[in-house]
């Protein structure tokens, strides 16, 4: 297995809180792997750090064997790392389509020379992007709602949208914080399933779940942390009767 | 005639100076107070060029955008760190340096005495100088602006304005590098408002500091307001509704001193009114509430 995400000794301390401990951890390519641990156990602290929204402490992180911790996050995109928000986070006053068309790369539209010179171009490539953009939607069942505006959207199907966003923008590791929390039964299938599809078109995922059956489910690994350090990594039922990991949660 | 032509020509150049200050603030999401400042650049680089080096128009309106651009990238770089109200402050701070700069280099800008006597343009030969052909001129200019400014907010480009103004985080989990887009739109807003100060200065023909002051910027973000934030079509509206009130308030018989003052009174009113009670403006689709984000 060849390794995709390397993270190495990261810290990071909040005035007093330590979120990172010491944190080591790497993926690999085509893999799923589980985060959890409970609240304020630092896993969307790492998640922010991996994609430079926080600055660590200090501590190494590779991607590809590439040394990315200082990079902007719209770099870190660029290379390869999208990520989906714990707070939901979509572009509300915007229709659905124009979301999911926000997330591709290499637009030629997004840059003014072509926009006011090379308008054939920047037109031909937005109505594929736009094809691209309805496949998506069709093949997630929400191409009904292509026009409506993000904000009028359910929870679920918001939810949903995030996460086509993270895939129209093409990366290969994908890091999703808590993609099925609080949303109906249907729809967390929905989304399990397109997850779990990931790894055979190439792409990886680092998922934090509290749902443990999601885990169980879609997951072949889990790193599971407490207080910033990992405490335990394995199989699922590994890390479940991992007696350090029982300890956590009975603290 | 010659009177509503004037009107016409003003609702013009405020047409251009609210619609390069809607790509700002309203489709961007960026407030600045600083607009007027642009619009003296845009005023001062033409008339100096006219004036000391004889120079065409064509050429001088095309320094003076490209001058006036380049300032906003010097200012834009460095201020467009810091967040929503430093980032009013900052604008408010340069308003202030450029009227004191004008104000202040005498020899160079007249200072509070202003340039006099600027030539009018001529362009291919043909001298624009009667109240019609300067109205056909500043028409093709608005044309010009809503032209550019309309392609940018349609185009991808443009999107990526519109999510920077409502989740900048989010736009930058999706790998745009959002500084570069907003450096870019503040210098095409401020090279556009440029363009309005050059009609102003060869239309006037006479300009000192005192056209071009924060009490302007502001006139220019009621326009943008009251218009619609956010919406192209807007800022016409507001722009023809706010040049037209006080001269509605003439027509009623009020006396032209009476008038004036008035005039500032109403537009801090409708300014309020509309910021309590039709945030958006008349047709916007942008209020500048920041209650609902993140
Ligand atoms: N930006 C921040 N500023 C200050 N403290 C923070 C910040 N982000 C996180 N923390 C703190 O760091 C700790 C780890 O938070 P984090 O959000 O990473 O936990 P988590 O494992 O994702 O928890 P949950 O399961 O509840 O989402 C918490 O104590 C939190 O309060
Ligand atoms: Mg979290």
């Amino acid at each position: 297995m060849k390794e995709l995400l390397k993270i190495q000794n990261c810290n990071k301390h909040f005035d007093g809180i330590t979120a990172l401990d010491n944190f080591n951890c790497e993926i690999s390519k085509n893999e799923i792997l589980g985060l959890i641990g409970p609240n304020g156990a630092g896993k969307s602290t790492l998640f922010n750090v991996i994609t430079g929204f926080i600055p660590a402490d200090s501590g190494m992180i590779n991607f590809k064997n590439f040394n990315i911790s200082k990079k902007t996050p719209s770099k870190i995109n660029n290379y390869g790392i999208s990520r989906t928000f714990q707070d939901l986070r979509l572009i509300r006053q915007m229709t659905v389509l124009e979301n999911v068309l926000l997330a591709f790369k290499d637009q030629p539209g997004e840059h003014l020379e072509n926009v006011f010179f090379r308008n054939n171009k920047v037109k031909k490539i937005e109505s594929e992007n736009k094809k691209k953009a309805m496949e998506l939607l069709k093949n997630t069942g929400i191409l009904n709602k292509a026009n409506d505006l993000a904000d009028d959207l359910s929870y679920g199907q918001q939810k949903l949208l995030s996460l086509l966003c993270c895939l129209a923008s093409d990366a290969e590791l994908l890091l999703l914080d808590e993609p099925i929390a609080g949303i109906n039964p249907a729809m967390i299938e929905k989304i399990l399933s397109i997850i779990n599809e990931l790894p055979k078109q190439g792409k990886s995922v680092i998922i934090i779940e509290h749902n443990m059956d999601a885990i169980n489910k879609i997951c072949n690994r889990v790193v599971f942390m407490d207080a910033g350090k990992k405490v335990s990594e394995g199989t699922p039922a590994e890390v479940r009767n991992d007696p350090k990991v029982i300890e956590a949660y009975l603290d | 005639m010659t009177y509503l032509l004037h009107i016409l020509i003003f609702i013009g150049i405020y047409i251009i100076l609210s619609i390069s200050l809607n790509l700002l603030a309203g489709y961007t999401g960026i407030l600045s107070i600083g607009h007027a400042a642009f619009y003296g650049i845009g005023a001062y680089v033409a008339a100096l060029m006219a004036l000391k080096l004889n120079s065409p128009f064509l050429l001088n309106i095309f320094l003076a955008i490209i001058a006036s651009a380049i300032i906003g990238a010097l200012v834009g770089i460095p201020s467009l760190r810091i967040k929503d109200d430093y980032f009013i402050i900052a604008t408010f701070a340069f308003q202030i340096i450029v009227f004191s700069i004008l104000n202040n280099l005498v020899s160079f800008t007249g200072g509070p005495m202003g340039l006099p006597g600027i030539p009018q343009p001529v362009i291919l030969g043909i001298k624009i100088s009667s109240h019609i052909s300067f109205s056909i001129l500043i028409t093709i200019l608005c044309a010009f602006t809503f032209y550019v400014s309309n392609k940018i907010v349609k185009s991808p480009f443009g999107r990526i304005l519109k999510a920077i103004r409502e989740d900048e985080i989010f736009a930058q989990s999706l790998g745009k590098n959002i500084s570069a887009y907003k450096v870019k739109i503040f210098m095409i807003s401020a090279g556009l408002a440029a363009i309005a100060g050059v009609m102003y200065a060869t239309y006037i023909t006479y300009i000192d500091p005192t056209s071009f002051t924060v009490m302007e910027s502001i006139f220019i973000i009621s326009i943008v307001i009251i218009g619609g934030a956010g919406n192209l079509w807007g800022s016409v509206l507001g722009a023809i509704v706010l040049v037209m009130l006080p001269e509605a308030l003439r027509f009623i018989g009020l006396p032209n001193a009476v008038a004036a003052n008035i005039r500032q009174m109403l537009y801090g009113g409708l300014l309020v009114a509309f910021m309590l009670w039709r945030p958006q403006g008349f047709i916007g689709e942008y209020t500048f509430n920041r209650n609902n984000e993140k």
